[in-house]
C-alpha cells in the first residue's frame, strides 16, 4: 500500500521542480556529443534517470497515467530501424555502409561533422528508453514462491 | 559489396519484427523465413562465385589503418554456409515447437540477433569489432536459454551468462595487452607488426585467449557450463546452440587468432594436442552413464568438439582438412540428433531412457533418422562421420603421434557404444508404447529429413574431384599462415 | 609501474568474489567490479609521458595529447556490461521466485 502511493511531500515537490532541469541536462550533452565529452551514451542514460525520477517518487500507477507507456516501446524500436536507415543510405550516397554524406559544416559549429549528430540523437533516445522500460518491467513482479 | 548484407539483413529483420507485430506471430515467421532464406541464397552464391581470392569492404570509407574492415576469404564463406543452414532448419522446427509453448514474437526476435552476433564474427577483420559481436550472440543466447520459464532452466542460465561473462573479461584483457604492444586494432596489421614485438607477449596474450575462447568452445577444463545449458534449452535453441555458436564463437576464433595472426608457434598446437585428447576421453566416459538423452548428447559434444582440436593440433595439412570437415559434419549430425530428441520429448512428455520404448510404430520418422544419425556420429560408412574420423586419424599416424591416435580410436569405439544404448533403449525397447501425447507435423519432420538427407550428401565432398572445389581453398588459408596479410593489405581489392 | 599492480589486483578482488562468495546478489557485484577493473586497465594503457586530456576547444593550440582510442573502447564495454549485468539481475529475480532463496548452494537441482 505505500508501495504505490510514492514518497513524501518533500521529495515530490522537489521532483517536481527538479525534473525538467535534468532533461535539459540531459539534451545539452546530447546535441554537444561532437564538441565535447558526452555524446549519445552518457546523454541517454541521464534522460533515463530524469523519467526514473518521476517513477520513485510518485510510484508506478501516477507514472502509468502520466506517461504512455506503448508509446515510447514504439519509439524506442522505431529509433533502431532510424538507425539501420541512415547507414543503408550512407551504402547508396556515400560509397560503404555508414558513410558520412551528410554537410560537413566548419570546424566548432554545432551543426557540423555530418551524420554525427543526427546519430547521437538517435542513440540517446534509444538508451534513454530502453534503460526506463527495464527497470519498468523490473519493478513489475511481486515476490511468491512455487514452481 | 555483398560483404555488410550479411549483418544487415538479420539486424533490419530483429527491428521490423519488434516494431511491427501484434499478439500473435505470423508477421514474425514470415519475416524471419524471408530473412534466413535470403541469407542461405548469399552464402552459397559467394562460396561458388568466389575461387581462391579475398575480397575486402571498407566500411564508412575511413581506409586502413584507421578503420574497419570486413573481409571475406574461403574459411569465411565455409563456415557461413554452415551457420545458414543450420539456422533455416531450427527456424522451420521452431515454428511448431515453440508454439507449444506460447505464441510469442519475442523468440524470433531474439533469434534472429543470434544470427546477426554470429555472422558478424565470422566476417570481421578487426579485433575490437569482433569482441562486441562476440557479446551481441553471447546475450541473446542466454536469453535463449531461459525461453521456457521452467526453474531448471533459470539455473542452467544463470550458471551459462556468469561463466560468460567472466570469459568476455578475459578476452578483453588480452585484447587490451595486444593493443598496448602493437597500437593497432586491424588483425592484419597485428600480424604484420607482430614479430618485431617481444615475443613473450605472445606467450601472455596466447593463455589469455585460450582461456576466454576456450570456455565459449567448451574445451576440458573449462566445459562445465554446456551439460546444464544444452540439455535445459528448447530443442530448436540446443541445436543452434551446440551446432554452430561454440563452433562459429570458439573454432573459427581460434583458427583465425592462432594460425593466421600469431604464425602457431609450437607451444599453442602442443596445448592444442593435450587439451584436444583430454576432452575426447573424459566427454565419452561421462556420456555413457547417462540417463537423460539430452544431457548424454551435450556431453558427445565436448568429446567432438576434442577431435576438431586433435586436428588443428597436428598441424599439417592433412590434420587439417580432418579438422575442418568435421566442423561441417558435427553441425549437422548434431543438430539432427538434437531435433530427435526434441520430437521425442514433445511426443511423449518425457526425456528419460528408462521409461521409453518401442518407438518405431509412433514416430517413424524420428526413428529412422536418428538412426542414420547414431551411425554417422560414430563414424560407420557411408555416412559423413567416418570420412573425417579417418582423416584425423591417419593425419595422427603420419605425423608420428601414435599414442594420439591410439586414444582417438577408443573414443571413437565407446562413441559407438553410448549410441547403441541411446538406440536400444530409446528406440526400439521392450515395451510397445501405442499412443503419444501431441502428434509431430510435417514442419519438424522435413527439417529433420532435409538433414538427414544432407548426411549422405557430404561424405561426397572428400571425393577427389569435389575436394579441389570445396575444402582445399579452405585447408590453403589455413596453413599458409600469414600469407593473409599480403592478401588483405597488399592488393586490398576494395569493393 | 604501481597503478598497474593495483589495477590488477582489483581484477582479482573481482574474481574472488565470483568464486567463493554463496549469495546470488555478492556474485553479481564481484562481476561489475571485475569488468570496471578492465576497463580502468584500458584507459591506463593510453597514458602518453607529459600530455592532457584529448579535448580541443575554440581558441586553444594543439597540444601533445594522450591516445582517445581507448577512451572509446571503453565507451562501448560499459554499455555491453550495463546489458549483460540488466540481464543477470532480472534471472536473479526469476530464481528467488522460483526457488525461493538466494543462496547458490541450494540452488542445485541439475546435476551429475
Amino acid at each position: 500500500m505505500q508501495q504505490s502511493e510514492g514518497m513524501t511531500i518533500i521529495v515530490k515537490t522537489a521532483t517536481r521542480i527538479t525534473v525538467w532541469i535534468i532533461l535539459l541536462y540531459g539534451i545539452y550533452i546530447i546535441f554537444h556529443g561532437h564538441l565535447s565529452p558526452g555524446g549519445g551514451f552518457g546523454g541517454g542514460v541521464i534522460i533515463a534517470l530524469a523519467f526514473l525520477n518521476v517513477m520513485l517518487a510518485y510510484g508506478r500507477k501516477y507514472t502509468n497515467n502520466w506517461l504512455n507507456i506503448g508509446f515510447l516501446q514504439d519509439v524506442e524500436a522505431s529509433s533502431a530501424l532510424m538507425f539501420l536507415v541512415l547507414g543503408i543510405l550512407g551504402i547508396s550516397l556515400g560509397g560503404a555502409f555508414l558513410a558520412n554524406f551528410m554537410y560537413k559544416g566548419k570546424l566548432f559549429d554545432l551543426i557540423s561533422s555530418g551524420t554525427i549528430l543526427p546519430l547521437n540523437i538517435i542513440i540517446g533516445i534509444k538508451v534513454g528508453m530502453s534503460l526506463f522500460l527495464v527497470v519498468w518491467a523490473l519493478a513489475a513482479t511481486n515476490s511468491e514462491k512455487g514452481d | 559489396m555483398i560483404l555488410p548484407y550479411y549483418v544487415i539483413i538479420p539486424l533490419l529483420t530483429a527491428f521490423l519484427i519488434t516494431l511491427i507485430a501484434g499478439k500473435k506471430d505470423y508477421w514474425a515467421i514470415m519475416l524471419s523465413f524471408i530473412a534466413i532464406s535470403a541469407l542461405l541464397l548469399l552464402s552459397v552464391f559467394s562460396f561458388l562465385t568466389m575461387k581462391e581470392e579475398t575480397v575486402t569492404y571498407v566500411m564508412s570509407n575511413w581506409s586502413v589503418p584507421i578503420g574497419i574492415i570486413l573481409v571475406q576469404d574461403a574459411l569465411t564463406s565455409y563456415t557461413l554456409i554452415m551457420v545458414s543452414i543450420i539456422s533455416f532448419t531450427s527456424l522451420m522446427y521452431s515454428v511448431q515447437y515453440i508454439r507449444h509453448l506460447s505464441m510469442d514474437w519475442r523468440y524470433y526476435a531474439i533469434f534472429m540477433l543470434l544470427v546477426t552476433g554470429m555472422n558478424g564474427v565470422i566476417v570481421t577483420g578487426d579485433l575490437f569489432n569482433l569482441f562486441v559481436f562476440l557479446e551481441i550472440s553471447l546475450f541473446s543466447a542466454f536469453a535463449l536459454v531461459a525461453y521456457g520459464g521452467r526453474a531448471e532452466e533459470f539455473e542452467a542460465a544463470f550458471k551459462y551468462t556468469v561463466m560468460g561473462s567472466v570469459s568476455s573479461v578475459l578476452v578483453l584483457l588480452g585484447i587490451a595487452i595486444l593493443y598496448s604492444a602493437t597500437s593497432n586494432l586491424n588483425m592484419a596489421k597485428i600480424a604484420q607488426i607482430l614479430p618485431t614485438v617481444d615475443s613473450k607477449i605472445t606467450y601472455w596474450v596466447g593463455g589469455l585467449f585460450i582461456a576466454g575462447f576456450g570456455l565459449k568452445a567448451a574445451i576440458m577444463p573449462f566445459h562445465t557450463w554446456l551439460p546444464d545449458a544444452h540439455s535445459s534449452a528448447p530443442a530448436p535453441i540446443s541445436a543452434m546452440l551446440s551446432g554452430v555458436l561454440i563452433k562459429a564463437l570458439g573454432i573459427y576464433v581460434i583458427i583465425r587468432i592462432f594460425f593466421n595472426v600469431f604464425n602457431a608457434p609450437e607451444i599453442f598446437t602442443n596445448i592444442f594436442l593435450v587439451l584436444g585428447t583430454i576432452s575426447i576421453i573424459i566427454g565419452v566416459f561421462l556420456a555413457v552413464g547417462q540417463w537423460d538423452m539430452k544431457r548424454l548428447l551435450a556431453y558427445h559434444s565436448i568429446s567432438q568438439i576434442g577431435y576438431i582440436l586433435l586436428g588443428l593440433g597436428i598441424a599439417t595439412p592433412l590434420g587439417i582438412l580432418g579438422a575442418v570437415f568435421h566442423l561441417f559434419n558435427h553441425a549437422i549430425f548434431k543438430s539432427l540428433l538434437f531435433y530427435n530428441a526434441g520430437s521425442v520429448e514433445y511426443a511423449l512428455g518425457t526425456r528419460d531412457l528408462r521409461k521409453m520404448g518401442n518407438l518405431t510404430k509412433v514416430l517413424p520418422t524420428t526413428s529412422q533418422t536418428s538412426l542414420i544419425a547414431s551411425l554417422s556420429i560414430s563414424g560407420i560408412p557411408p555416412f559423413n562421420g567416418f570420412f573425417s574420423k579417418l582423416i584425423i586419424i591417419i593425419a595422427a599416424v603420419q605425423a608420428g603421434l601414435m599414442g594420439y591416435a591410439f586414444l582417438a580410436i577408443i573414443g571413437s569405439i565407446l562413441t559407438l557404444a553410448s549410441f547403441m544404448k541411446v538406440q536400444r533403449y530409446g528406440f526400439r525397447g521392450d515395451n510397445i508404447i501405442s499412443s503419444i501425447i501431441n502428434p509431430v507435423e510435417w514442419r519438424m519432420n522435413s527439417a529433420m529429413i532435409i538433414l538427414a538427407v544432407l548426411c549422405v550428401l557430404t561424405s561426397l565432398m572428400v571425393v577427389p574431384g569435389i575436394k579441389e572445389l570445396t575444402l582445399d581453398p579452405v585447408v590453403k588459408v589455413i596453413t599458409e599462415k600469414t600469407q593473409y596479410v599480403q592478401l588483405v593489405l597488399g592488393g586490398l581489392n576494395v569493393h | 609501474m604501481l597503478v598497474y599492480i593495483l589495477c590488477f589486483g582489483l581484477f582479482l578482488v573481482g574474481i574472488y568474489g565470483v568464486i567463493v562468495k554463496r549469495d546470488l546478489v555478492k556474485i553479481i557485484l564481484a562481476l561489475g567490479i571485475q569488468g570496471y577493473a578492465v576497463n580502468l586497465m584500458i584507459v591506463l594503457f593510453g597514458y602518453r609521458n607529459g600530455s592532457i586530456y584529448p579535448i580541443l576547444a575554440k581558441g586553444k593550440e594543439p597540444v601533445p595529447m594522450v591516445d582517445p582510442l581507448p577512451q572509446a573502447l571503453v565507451l562501448t564495454s560499459i554499455v555491453i556490461e550495463l546489458g549483460t549485468t540488466a540481464l543477470i539481475v532480472a534471472l536473479a529475480i526469476k530464481l528467488f521466485e522460483k526457488y525461493g532463496t538466494f543462496d547458490i548452494t541450494k540452488i542445485r537441482r541439475l546435476s551429475g
